[in-house]
């Protein structure tokens, strides 16, 4: 037969799906080919040349500002992932106890608030210790993201904890593994790839944010985010095209990598 | 048998799980039983009978609400799951999936802090053991299903426990692969002079395997005794019922003595009964009498009845009989060479039960 | 001697004690840099405000009140706050025709790639969280690249001859809501992905078998069997989208505030913290309560599946 009955279609979803993905994809892409243009406008095109993309390495503010984000990343990311995997430990595989909800909750609480409010939350605290301390470096920007990193850490890890086979540990503590070592030779290796996704996760979470760093941050701590916002604000030279496209490549080098290892490890 | 010294003994244990609210679950409820050295013993019973229960207080995964638990006359209580001398055969095997199989069965010897080359050799062993040489370094996700289990008692039997607990390790198998592990697991309990503790909810693999078998149900210990006995000197209804098939037959006790009883049943049919304790005269009973147990007769016999369903089963038939007092009652017959030896649905027969076949139960 | 029970209560007790210390960082860390200030905004909403920015502590309802209502300069009578009317109905009515949109756009999107051979899905899927994990502010930058005077709309809408000029696609509610949807768009598919991949497939050949049409599958089989995605899908693209603040600010200009822009707005030029304060705590208010309506609506379809 020539024209088979599938039960699985529906009529034009798959068109639209296909421009669903162009139409995801068509703004990037324009960014990109932006980078490259040989033009102090946007506008028009005028030959390829990487000439931008030396004005932004020249540039000390976009250097500094770079540095600064993966610091922070950095930071937050690891310091969050450290909690949040204690905490997925402290929630998984038990029987409910008191608090355990409360838990929950406390934890997922950064994802349920909308990221202004939060921002404008931190502004208020952090600006008085600051006049109260006078202290007034990073430490503020990496609180801040470790604290809505946790749950972005957290989710993976307890997830992976949580599909995992409770009777492992058991079998374990059956042939004379005592807690530390059940945790070091069983429950550790296979949570690793939670914790590493849960790491990852962390990091781009953190080099992303732009709302809660532009209102904690004090002056000259400019995360690249930030520095873009403000350069956009002003107007807009294709270094920000540049910048974008180098950030994007980083962005999309990190979920491949997490992609392959979980799907590898899968 | 020598100087029995109990392998395990479980005194008065109960287990009581807190349910929510009021409603509070008795998965083990005052159960005392003692199992033998280098005996193959069985926890037979439905899903939810307690053997489970019972076999997780023996490993250390779970606590008795009340009662104690010895092992080689030692209570065991204060003793965490990992300093006591008992292994576990999980039902889902529970192998480490980032260990080889080799790492696997050394994983117990390793936590006992013994020395590499021991470790070595004993694993050497092992893997000879269950027949898994060419396996060693294989990834325990890159096994069959059999292999995994043969692993899994490799893994338990390494460190040289004083018991062996198995909880249902067979029924992850497929019927073949499950009859070849019932004759492995009993060659290796030979092997090992091993104490095994076997969990399962299968009478047949329950009856072919075991020294004893201890019937359970809803969290009690009904009947312990050997595979013969179980089958035919069932202590009470459920056993009869759960091991194996049978008729049950009530009626009004008219004599007894002796060890026997005579029963009149509601079509005024007697059956003479063996009675393993005393009934009162003229109180109603049920008894048992198992299919095969009983012939059918074309003439007159201890009971009569037509014929519903002939249903074939290869090595033999069973003919479904409706009693005239209109009780089911079913026959079964070894085949022999011919289609269904002359009898035919809607035939009148009658039943002939052989001498100590009847069986009086306490319900 | 202590029995078996008296044992396992201690070790149960110790187990629930180290559950608890192992929880500590985490939940001190979201304490001091989240849920903490939480509270003190609240606090904050019922001060006055301090003349260059921050608050003077003297308690005072006013931010509440002139977050609906503002005060005549002359006569001191109280009317509706038009301009903050305003920008609440553009933070709803974008929101929410943002939520349609990418349930048009991202339905038809997660059934294609629920329906790929298992072995492709991943790689499909894997597409659409590139541009998730992609920064936010770049994409909404590639969305100005876009939508600019002289970007690939204009040109596609000169090449065809259907407008002879630039049409101006910056700085609308058209362009934030344009923003939005592309933003959010992996927020809708996901979810719906997520629900659609559990369909059983024999329902849909029971429904054919049954003489149903594909519009009818669609209709009575599909859609409600994924109720709980399209819910979840909802839900985690209308609340962002209500408290977004860096769309808006980009593609909107100064002039198409949503509700984040009106607070910071208060931190800012306004300096009127309490207000900003009051409008937060407004905001995070309608928030919960659309998280709560999420919760109540899956506990209930849960129940009534199982």
């Amino acid at each position: 037969m020539a024209d088979r009955f599938d039960v699985r279609r529906q009529t034009g979803f798959a068109s639209m799906a296909m421009m669903c993905f162009f139409l995801l994809y068509l703004p990037i892409a324009t960014l990109v080919v932006y980078a490259f243009n040989d033009n102090e406008s946007l506008a028009i095109w005028k030959g390829f040349s990487l000439r931008w993309f030396h004005a932004a390495w020249n540039n000390s503010l976009v250097i500094e500002s770079s540095i600064r984000s993966f610091q922070i990343a950095a930071v937050a990311a690891i310091l969050a992932t450290i909690s949040a995997t204690m905490a997925a430990l402290a929630t998984t595989r038990t029987k409910p106890y008191r608090g355990l909800t409360f838990k929950y909750a406390f934890i997922n609480q950064p994802l349920m608030v909308p990221e202004i409010v939060t921002a404008v939350a931190l502004l208020i605290v952090f600006s008085r210790i600051k006049i109260w301390t006078g202290y007034s470096g990073l430490g503020y920007l990496i609180l801040a993201h470790t604290a809505f990193c946790v749950p972005f850490a957290y989710l993976p890890i307890r997830a992976r904890l949580e599909s995992m086979d409770l009777s492992l540990e058991t079998a374990a503590a059956d042939l004379y593994a005592t807690k530390w070592k059940i945790f070091r030779h069983v429950t550790l290796p296979l949570l690793w790839p939670g914790i590493l996704a849960g790491l990852m996760l962390a990091f781009v979470v953190s080099l992303d944010d732009v709302v809660i760093t532009e209102f904690v941050k004090s002056g000259g701590q400019d995360t690249l985010p930030t520095f873009m916002l403000g350069q956009i604000r002003r107007g807009v030279t294709p270094e920000i095209n540049a910048i974008s496209t180098v950030f994007l490549a980083l962005s999309i080098g990190i979920v491949t990598a997490f992609f392959f290892i979980s799907r590898k490890r899968t | 048998m020598t100087a029995i010294r109990p392998a395990v003994e479980a005194k008065g244990v109960s287990r009581i799980f807190q349910g929510a609210g009021q409603d509070a679950v008795k998965a083990l409820d005052n159960v005392s039983v003692s199992i033998r050295e280098n005996e193959f013993f069985t926890l037979l019973g439905p899903s939810g009978c307690g053997k489970t229960t019972l076999l997780r207080l023996i490993a250390g995964f779970d606590y008795p609400t009340d009662g104690e638990i010895l092992l080689h006359g030692q209570d065991i209580a204060p003793l965490p799951p990992f300093k006591r001398p008992v292994n576990t055969v999980f039902q889902s095997y529970a192998l480490f999936p980032h260990m080889t199989v080799a790492e696997n069965i050394g994983f117990g010897l390793k936590m006992l802090g013994k020395p590499k080359a021991e470790i070595a050799a004993r694993v050497d062993a092992m893997l000879k053991l269950v027949h898994m040489q060419e396996q060693r370094n294989r990834r325990t996700s890159q096994i069959s299903g059999g292999q995994q289990q043969r692993v899994a008692l490799a893994r338990a039997l390494a460190p040289q426990p004083k018991v062996l607990l198995l909880d249902e390790p067979l029924s992850a198998l497929d019927y073949k692969l499950r009859k070849e592990m019932q004759i492995e697991l009993k060659r290796l309990q030979h092997e090992t002079g091993i104490t095994f503790i076997f969990v399962t909810h299968d009478q047949e693999e329950a009856l072919t395997m075991s020294d004893r078998i201890a019937v359970m149900s809803s969290g009690n210990i009904l009947q312990v005794g050997t595979p013969w006995d179980v089958y035919d000197r069932p202590a009470e209804r459920f056993v009869a019922d759960f091991i194996g098939e049978t008729n049950f037959l009530t009626g009004t006790i008219e004599s007894a003595g002796n060890g026997h009883a005579r029963i009149v049943l509601s079509s005024g049919a007697r059956i003479c009964a063996t009675a393993a304790k005393d009934f009162q005269l003229g109180s109603m009973a049920t008894l048992m009498v198992r299919p095969e147990h009983a012939r059918l007769v074309k003439g007159t016999g201890d009971l009569a009845g037509t014929i519903e369903t002939i249903v074939y089963f290869g090595t033999d038939t069973h003919i479904h009989v409706r009693l005239d007092g209109g009780e089911a009652f079913i026959v079964r017959q070894q085949n022999s060479r011919c289609a269904n030896c002359g009898f035919e649905r809607g035939d009148k027969v009658g039943i002939q039960i052989g001498d100590d076949a009847a069986q009086l139960l306490k319900d | 001697m202590a029995s078996a029970k008296e044992i396992a209560d201690k070790a149960e007790r110790d187990d629930i004690q180290s559950r608890w210390l192992l929880s500590t960082p985490a939940l001190l860390i979201v304490f001091l840099a989240a849920l903490g200030p939480l509270l003190i905004v609240v606090v904050y909403s019922f001060l006055t405000p301090g003349n260059y920015g921050d608050v003077k502590w003297q308690f005072s309802t006013n931010a509440w009140v002139s977050v609906l209502l503002e005060r005549d300069v002359f006569d001191d009578t109280l009317s509706l706050a038009g301009a903050h009317l305003s920008i609440f109905w553009r933070s709803v009515s974008l929101s929410a025709m943002t939520t349609i949109l990418t349930l048009i756009f991202g339905f038809p999107t997660a059934y294609f790639i629920a329906t790929r051979p298992e072995h492709r899905r991943d790689i499909w899927l894997f597409l659409i969280t590139i541009p998730f994990w992609t920064n936010l502010l770049i994409r909404t930058f590639a969305m100005q690249e876009v939508l600019r005077n002289d970007g690939i709309v204009n040109w596609v809408l000169q090449a065809l001859g259907i407008t002879d000029h630039p049409v101006q696609l910056m700085y609308t509610n058209f362009a934030v809501l344009a923003g939005m949807v592309y933003v959010f768009l992996p927020l809708m598919v996901l979810p719906l992905y997520a629900s659609m991949e559990k369909i059983d497939f024999r329902l849909v050949e029971a429904g054919y078998d049954l003489y149903a049409t594909r519009l009818q599958v669609l209709r009575r089989i599909i859609i409600p069997l994924v109720t709980p995605g399209i819910v979840a899908g909802s839900i985690l693209v209308f609340i962002p989208s209500l408290g977004a603040y860096v769309t808006p600010r980009v593609l909107g200009g100064g002039t198409n505030l949503m509700i984040g822009n009106l607070i910071e707005l208060q931190f800012g030029q306004g300096r009127n913290w309490p207000l900003g304060a009051a409008l937060s705590i407004a905001l995070m208010t309608i928030v919960m309560v659309a998280l709560l309506f999420y919760v109540r609506n899956t506990t209930r379809s849960d129940g009534s599946h199982g």
